[in-house]
């Protein structure tokens, strides 16, 4: 045995670490490779979508003879090619439109062509005829009996389980929680506060447009690269439209630009591959253009909430009768679930005992409303957050001290009935609020500004069907070091270099012979559901986990073998394989690919290791279709608390956020420095839709498709601080205790931001964004300003 | 279309590319001369991801034409770091956590880069003028901004 005595002196365990991300020097070098800088070679072709000019209409006929004429122009493809539907929650939408459009945008035709600008001028020579249909704009009217009806056939849909379509109407999903009864108890609340909150459409921003590119071979296997947070539900959605194997569609998902859920699903994926599907053997790329980017993707959906909710004398909430329309857009076939996460998530963060909430997807003539960071969150917390810190106000309590009185405690018992698990949102609040000095207010800079502090909390729960699963394999290489597949992807959250920490820890080697295996590709990655619902953390990283501590059971075994020892007395430090009982250590290089000689001499033992391992929650139960009401809705709430501190000019309405503080429970923070990232940066997402920003549709016809139109904070924007709290009351099943933290700092910003301003100024804002324009406005209104 | 034969000295060393007349300084780098490390975010102007410093400013790549640039000095993000030694911007972007998705931080970078250039000691409004124009998502600002303030200290 060429054993050495054990000398372990254990590395300091990078869980809980801040390692500098695994992927930053590709990209600070411009090494790393996006979809669009992947070579494809003069074969490659261009796709441009011709879309539809009407928010509603009937396709009479199309004509692209003189399209297909062009020369330069490989293939152009119409709605008649593909009959199939597609959608993840509700199979509502067609590749290309085949009878009708729904939406100024809706992709009527696709052109291949040898360049962009062929593809382009294409466009123009494909004649459509319309006959033009009354359209819906407002979710309101749309949700009434006698609108305009958008989708005659949603009886027919292929829907999930847990989404509730009403037929023969535009509501595509509707959620109902009825908890106790609020009609009993609204005679004898101290203070009831009833408001209405209308929140715009806005849209994710990814610097990165949507790109993809797609293959189809002779044999008929397709690929498709494309800048992905979903491979494997792209694989799975397209297959299944097409009529094909899941094993015969292939995505590969390089680096991607940022996606915060505009890249979730099935959005313009589908178009290449159904474009390339009539040009074999030639590869086609189709690229957004920075205008489509803002309407033809995914939009964040717009809300009109309405809130009632009464508290006793002493602070208690004692009701909440809430009620959510949501602007589906075209097609919800994603959104219905946004829906149902504002459902069961209606109270916000609080233990209220009666409560009754209606959450109403509604198809309108507007952009496709789908994923994004949040899931509906953001805009349903605008409202109720405002309505807290009102009701407070009424009362005479502090805002503060009311939500501490209120605010969900372990064993709570939650709006769909369940209990809240070990919680530490009372904490969040207290470091909230000292950090940012409540109670105090500092002299403004000015004589004509005021500064104002203010407050909000926030819950979410990962958004999924009960049974979204994850996998992973872990490989060791000749000098021991390994190869980690996962299928989550890399979206700038810092999920490859927290699932290499984690597999180090799990093995017992040094981080820096952790490699994750890219790009993610669905013929060699392990399955994950899908990147959103800030899931990966806890469950691609317990999948990685366990397949760490397979390949470790793996090693452990052949070194037991070779050894004549027991499994339970040897370990792995710092990759050596060591022995408690004999002090022996090996490294582990000398026999994870070549195995060990048996300790009679007589042959070997081992080979190379492979570990895998998987991930699935089992428990999540049903919600009942009429209460909503069940044992356990969701897999977990991620929670937390914001507050802020503004400056508002008093001559210009401006709006300055002077600093930040944000305070969340995240069970336990595997690496610190990333989760202060996802904080900042959430907190300046946040800020930016707060103060900024909002698609502008008018007749269905988005006014401010440019950076210029439709500003997103910048560089000149920025708090001078963030103040980055990390809470750890840990997660049961989460790995060391870990749940996610991706989505949910941008959650309260906006309440956190209304409340700060009615404290500077005493105005109350029922819409977002808070431009200067509409601060003043609201300032002369209420006579502070003349 | 009319193509032209343009050099430029492009991260120190000649270069020699065949270019249409509309083609721009981005598509010349990106397709022409394979430095996809430049980024294409709006084609407009508006985002900055497409920075590079052209003859000492930074200028967005998008809106400049490659015909233009003829006989022009050009660096890219793929000639911040030298013989694999990172650029102190580079490391300070990766100390700071000024990099999320990647996507804008060549543009950042550039734009940086090339402020420090001409004023190595940038005041904190300084560095935030200079770098208006390069839009990120992901990382709220904080951490580049304390990059580029760490970069300029450490130099």
């Amino acid at each position: 045995m060429s054993a050495k005595k054990a000398s372990p002196a254990p590395l300091a365990s990078p869980i809980g670490a801040s390692p500098p991300r695994i992927d930053a020097h590709e990209k600070v070098t411009g090494a790393v490779q996006y979809t669009d800088d992947i070579p494809f070679g003069p074969r490659l072709l261009f796709a441009r979508i011709k879309r539809s000019p009407h928010p509603h209409a009937r396709i009479v006929k199309i004509d692209a003879s003189r399209a297909r004429a062009l020369p330069g122009v490989v293939a152009v493809v119409t709605g008649e090619d593909y009959p199939g539907y597609i959608g993840l929650y509700l199979q509502d939408r067609h590749i290309f439109c085949r009878d009708r459009v729904r939406y100024v945008g809706d992709p009527v035709a696709g052109v291949a062509a040898i360049s962009e600008t062929i593809a382009e001028n294409a466009l123009e020579l494909i004649d459509v005829k319309y006959e033009v249909l009354p359209a819906v704009f407002d979710p309101e009217q749309g949700a009434k009996a006698d609108a305009p009806l958008l989708h005659p056939k949603l009886e027919d849909y292929v829907v999930a389980p847990f989404i509730f379509p009403q037929n023969g109407t535009n509501i595509s999903n509707h959620f109902k929680i009825r908890k106790g009864d609020p009609s009993e108890v609204w005679g004898i609340c101290a203070a009831i506060v009833e408001r209405k909150y209308t929140i715009p459409h806005i849209q994710h921003v990814p610097i990165e447009p949507h790109v993809a590119v797609a293959l189809v071979e002779d044999s008929g296997k397709v690929t498709l690269w494309a800048s992905s947070q979903s491979p494997f539900a792209q694989r799975n959605l397209i297959a299944k439209t097409l009529g094909i194997s899941q094993s015969d569609l292939r995505v590969v998902a390089p680096a991607v630009g940022g996606g915060f859920g505009s890249k979730a699903g099935v959005s313009m994926e589908a178009l290449a591959v159904a474009i390339a599907l009539k040009t074999p053997g030639r590869p086609v790329k189709l690229r957004l253009t920075r205008e489509e980017e803002f309407h033809t993707a995914f939009v964040r959906q717009g809300l009109i909430a309405y809130f009632k909710m009464g508290c006793a004398a002493d602070g208690r909430l004692l009701a909440m009768e809430n009620r959510y329309l949501w602007d589906g857009g075209a097609y919800t076939e994603y959104g219905v679930n946004v829906t149902r996460a504002a459902g069961y998530s209606s109270s916000g963060p609080y233990e209220v005992p009666n409560v009754h909430a209606d959450s109403l997807c509604v198809y309108t003539n507007h952009p496709v409303g789908g994923p994004m960071r949040g899931f509906g969150m953001p805009e349903m917390h605008v409202g109720l957050e405002q309505c807290i810190d009102d009701l407070a106000l009424q009362i005479g309590m502090d805002p503060v001290e009311f939500r501490r009185l209120n605010c969900l405690k372990t064993g709570s018992t939650l709006v769909t009935g369940s209990k809240m698990h070990p919680i530490g949102l009372p904490e969040c609040i207290d470091q909230a609020a000292k950090a940012i000095g409540w109670g105090s207010k500092a002299a403004p800079s000015s004589p004509r500004k005021r500064r104002g502090k203010g407050i909000a909390l926030m819950w979410k729960a990962p958004a999924m069907p009960p049974n979204a699963g994850s996998s992973a394999w872990v490989r060791l290489n000749e000098d021991a070091t390994l190869t980690v597949g996962i299928g989550g992807q890399e979206l700038g959250q810092g999920t490859f270099t927290v699932m290499a920490q984690m597999a180090a820890a799990a093995l017992g080697v040094p981080m820096e012979w952790v490699r994750i295996a890219t790009p993610l590709d669905t013929e060699y990655s392990p399955y994950e559901w899908q990147t959103v619902a800030s899931r990966l953390t806890w469950s691609m990283g317990n999948a990685v986990v366990n397949a760490a501590r397979d390949a470790r059971g793996k090693i452990l075994k052949v070194v037991a073998e070779a050894w004549n020892e027991a499994p339970e007395d040897l370990d792995i430090v710092n990759g050596n394989v060591i022995s408690y009982k004999t002090e022996e250590s090996l490294p582990m290089k000398d026999l994870v690919v070549y195995g060990l000689p048996r300790p009679d001499g007589k042959g070997w033992t081992g080979g190379p290791i492979v570990g895998d391992g998987n991930f699935m929650p089992t428990y999540v139960t049903g919600l009942d279709k009429e209460t909503g009401q069940g044992e356990r809705a969701v897999v977990h709430y991620t929670t937390g608390a914001q507050a802020v501190e503004v400056e508002v000019d008093l001559d210009t309405g401006r709006v300055t956020v002077l600093r930040g503080v944000a305070a969340f429970d995240v069970g336990r923070a595997i690496n610190p420095g990333l989760v202060r990232g996802q904080m900042e940066g959430g907190f300046v997402q946040g800020l930016s839709t707060a103060l900024f920003e909002s698609l502008q549709l008018q007749e269905g016809v988005l006014q401010n498709p440019s950076f210029v139109d439709y500003r997103i904070a910048t560089t000149a924007d920025a708090p001078e601080q963030v103040e980055a709290i990390m809470v750890e009351v840990p997660q049961d099943d989460g790995p060391w205790g870990a749940r996610g933290i991706g989505e949910h700092p941008m959650v309260p910003t906006i309440p956190a931001i209304a409340n700060a301003i009615y404290d500077a100024v005493g105005i109350r804002l029922s819409s977002p964004p808070y431009s200067s324009e509409k601060v003043y406005l609201a300032m002369l209104e209420a006579g502070l300003v003349d | 279309m009319a193509q032209h034969t343009i050099q430029m000295t492009v991260n120190g060393e000649p270069a020699v590319a065949a270019v249409p007349s509309q083609m721009t300084l981005m598509e010349c780098l990106r397709e022409r001369l394979g430095l996809t490390g430049t980024k294409c975010g709006c084609a407009a102007g508006e985002c900055g991801a497409c920075t590079v410093i052209l003859d000492g400013e930074p200028v967005n790549s998008c809106m400049v034409l490659a015909v233009e640039c003829e006989g022009a000095s050009v660096r890219t993000v793929e000639g911040l770091s030298r013989s694999g030694k990172l650029d102190p911007l580079q490391a300070a972007m990766i100390t700071a956590g000024g990099v999320q998705c990647g996507f804008c931080t060549p543009g950042v970078l550039m734009t940086a880069r090339a402020l420090l250039d001409r004023n190595p000691h940038p005041t904190d409004a300084e560095i935030s003028e200079a770098l208006v124009g390069n839009l990120c998502r992901c990382t709220g600002y904080l951490p580049i901004l304390e990059a580029v303030r760490s970069a300029a200290t450490a130099s």
